[in-house]
């Protein structure tokens, strides 16, 4: 255990040193300059090189990248001013720390992203059931076409289409946004429905698909007819036998939608306007805010990384036989 | 003086059993038309090659055919208790505690995500209520009886931590938990070194002067048969072909199939230079059985009878005494007995 967590630990460093590199270089790679927008109208040259070195971008590029690295784990200082470790740095647009940007937007991230996995993973998984014990039925027929509509349904068109009849047009939900959920839990859950909603439509349909297929093919395994000739109850049956043989596979997606919706969902959080992670990082790459992408991207890429490290661990949990190693 | 008992009657009756299964390739008729008998504290031994519709023919005593893609016709009686018409609540409150099964391969049987304790614990839970402390101490209890050493400790392991001898005495054990009155045991030492195989069937066999069990035991092995059953029925394509007490089947078989079978496997008594025979063809598909008799296609003695019965007329199978579902007359029937007693 003590091994397998020291290992993955390890790996998972190295990913992320891989990712922010990789995006890095690819930043300066683009065409854009994030000096263009602060030097504005009457720009002269003198006036964009005063910038760029302000922003610290005149250096050779591996001597930033190193600057960057070791802000991470011995801060660094900007022209007179102190960034304690973990720096990630201070955003070019708004030059505030990018890591309390960060912690400041993750709130609202993690509500919408508990919250969806939770729905989406009882809608999903509870459909998926109910097909694979009615298999061939009218509910099977019924829920898997709805799957399939649900599957082809995008994020902005439902979204949009759900918050002008429901908020606007019929007003049964308040405007979609996130408030504390310690100052006001109402408003919170309020604002937060719609976006669950949106991203258990839209992905459900998998669930349901994944627990439906790898429960008919667990019902045919010979543990399972074991289990009936005990003479437990069709429930018994299905809960206590056939359903945790169903369920590696449910795990393995779950833990991607989970990791890359605690990365921040962008188009969910862009559609209904909810000031997180994703919307954060769709407007730092439109302001080519170099420090905020890189910290958006880092936050993305550890919830990735942790949440495959979970997964692990949790098939260990369903499955003896897996050793974690 | 004294009116005939309910008792005297057999413990379990089949009678013209079939199971068909609706395929995208049309109709498997996987069992056609089998009746046996079944007396309490007896072996009933039933034999036949791969596909014979062994496992069909005792998940259907069960009732544990999928009713929507299954069709079940005949009679299964159980100690008075009408099983093919049986509710799925009857039937569950039979299965496992008066009639229990050992699965062919128990690598796949038992659950890989429960340790072996608590699999053998659920089936008595579930038929007596016991506590869970006591489940327990009777699982542990069971896992020493069927030869587990030090079976507390060894309660706590997974299937995929015993050997395969062991896993099979697991399923043993966790089979005879609520002292079943049936035992359904399909190829229970297949897997197993001759040894293992030894120790099972006698203790299957301890067992059953125990506790007076019933035994239907499946296999393709004839020298299991020999040892251990008192009566066999030989399957071919989903048919009782022959049905005897075991010495006399296996001495003077009746059926040119049970004759082909006996001559195809190694002998230990035998002249080492008596050839080995295997049966010429192989079983036919249960989706188009052969007309008359399903074996006429592989029969070395079709010849002998007179006519074409053998393709037309499905041999019927006499229900007592030593009887095979044949057309050859008698006499010739007694020669091929003969002949297989002379090497
Ligand atoms: N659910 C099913 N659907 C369709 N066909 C089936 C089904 N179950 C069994 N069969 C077919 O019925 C026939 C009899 O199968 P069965 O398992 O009883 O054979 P068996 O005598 O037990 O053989 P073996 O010695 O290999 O275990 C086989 O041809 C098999 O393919
Ligand atoms: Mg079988």
């Amino acid at each position: 255990m003590l091994r397998f967590l020291v290992r993955r630990v390890l790996g998972a460093v190295l990913i992320l040193f891989v990712i922010s590199a990789v995006t890095f270089f690819l930043f300066f790679a683009l065409p854009s300059d994030p000096a263009r927008l602060s030097c504005g109208k009457g720009c002269t040259p003198e006036l964009l090189a005063t910038i760029h070195h302000n922003l610290g971008i005149d250096r050779p590029l591996p001597e930033q990248y190193w600057s960057f690295l070791t802000g991470i784990f011995a801060g660094r200082d900007f022209d007179g001013q102190w960034c304690s470790a973990p720096c990630l740095g201070f955003s070019f647009v708004n030059h505030q720390p990018v890591l309390d940007t960060l912690l400041n937007r993750f709130p609202a991230t993690l509500s919408v992203a508990l919250g969806a996995a939770a729905l989406m993973l009882t809608v999903g998984v509870g459909l998926g059931l109910i097909a694979a014990l009615r298999r061939g039925k009218t509910v099977d027929k019924v829920s898997m076409a709805a799957c399939l509509v649900g599957a082809s349904v995008q994020i902005y068109f439902f979204g949009i289409i759900a918050r002008y009849l429901l908020v606007d047009e019929l007003q049964w939900l308040p405007q979609p946004g996130y408030t504390s959920p310690f100052a006001a839990p109402g408003a919170w859950f309020g604002g937060m429905v719609l976006p669950w909603i949106t991203l258990t439509v839209v992905n459900a349909a998998t669930y349901a698909r994944y627990t439906r297929s790898s429960m008919v093919d667990t019902l045919g395994e010979d543990y399972v007819r074991t289990a009936r000739a005990k003479g437990l109850s069709s429930w018994g049956v299905y809960i206590r036998h056939a359903w945790r043989g169903a369920m590696t596979p449910v795990v393995t997606t779950f833990g991607i939608d989970l990791g890359l919706f605690l990365g921040g969902a962008l188009i969910t959080e862009t559609t209904f306007n909810i000031h997180g992670i994703g919307k954060l990082a769709v407007d730092s790459v439109a302001n080519s805010d170099l420090p905020m992408i890189m910290g958006t991207v880092l936050v993305a890429a550890t919830a990735m990384v942790l949440a495959s490290i979970a997964v692990d661990a949790c098939y260990a949990v369903i499955d003896p036989r897996v050793r974690l190693r | 003086m004294t009116p005939p008992s309910v008792q005297s009657g057999p413990f379990l009756s089949v009678r013209d059993l079939q199971v068909r299964f609706a395929t995208e390739d049309g109709v498997v008729r996987a069992v056609d038309g089998l009746s046996f008998d079944l007396r309490r504290g007896q072996t009933l031994g039933i034999v036949g090659e791969s596909g014979s519709g062994k496992s069909v023919t005792s998940l259907a005593v069960l009732g544990m055919h999928d009713r929507s893609r299954t069709t079940v016709t005949g009679r299964v009686t159980f100690d008075g208790t009408e099983l093919i018409d049986a509710t799925e609540k009857q039937l569950q409150s039979l299965r496992g505690n008066r009639i229990a099964m050992i699965f062919q391969d128990p690598l796949t049987a038992l659950s890989p995500y429960y340790t072996i304790g608590a699999q053998i614990a659920e089936t008595y839970r579930r038929h007596t209520g016991a506590s869970r402390s006591a489940a327990r101490a009777r699982a542990v209890d069971l896992l020493g009886r069927v030869g587990i050493a030090a079976p507390g400790r060894r309660a706590d392991d997974y299937p995929h931590e015993f050997s395969g001898g062991m896993r099979q005495r697991a399923m043993i054990a966790m089979s005879l938990v609520c002292d079943p009155d049936l035992l359904i045991a399909d190829e229970p030492t297949t897997a197993l070194d001759v040894t293992v195989q030894a120790q099972i069937l006698d203790l299957l066999g301890d067992l059953q002067r125990e506790f007076d069990t019933a035994i239907i035991l499946i296999t393709h092995d004839l020298g299991v048969v020999a040892n251990t059953a008192h009566e066999v029925l030989v399957m071919y394509a989903g048919r009782a072909v022959e049905h005897g007490a075991t010495q006399q089947v296996l001495t003077r078989p009746r059926h040119p199939y049970t004759e082909g079978l006996l001559r195809s496997v190694p002998r230990l008594h035998s002249d080492v230079d008596e050839p080995l025979v295997p049966i010429p063809g192989s079983p036919p598909s249960l989706l188009a059985v052969p007309a008359g008799c399903p074996f006429h296609p592989r029969c070395a003695h079709r010849e002998r009878v007179p006519g074409d019965d053998c393709v037309t007329r499905r041999p019927a199978l006499a229900e007592v005494g030593h009887a095979a579902a044949c057309h050859l007359p008698e006499e010739p029937r007694e020669v091929l007995a003969q002949q297989h007693l002379q090497p």
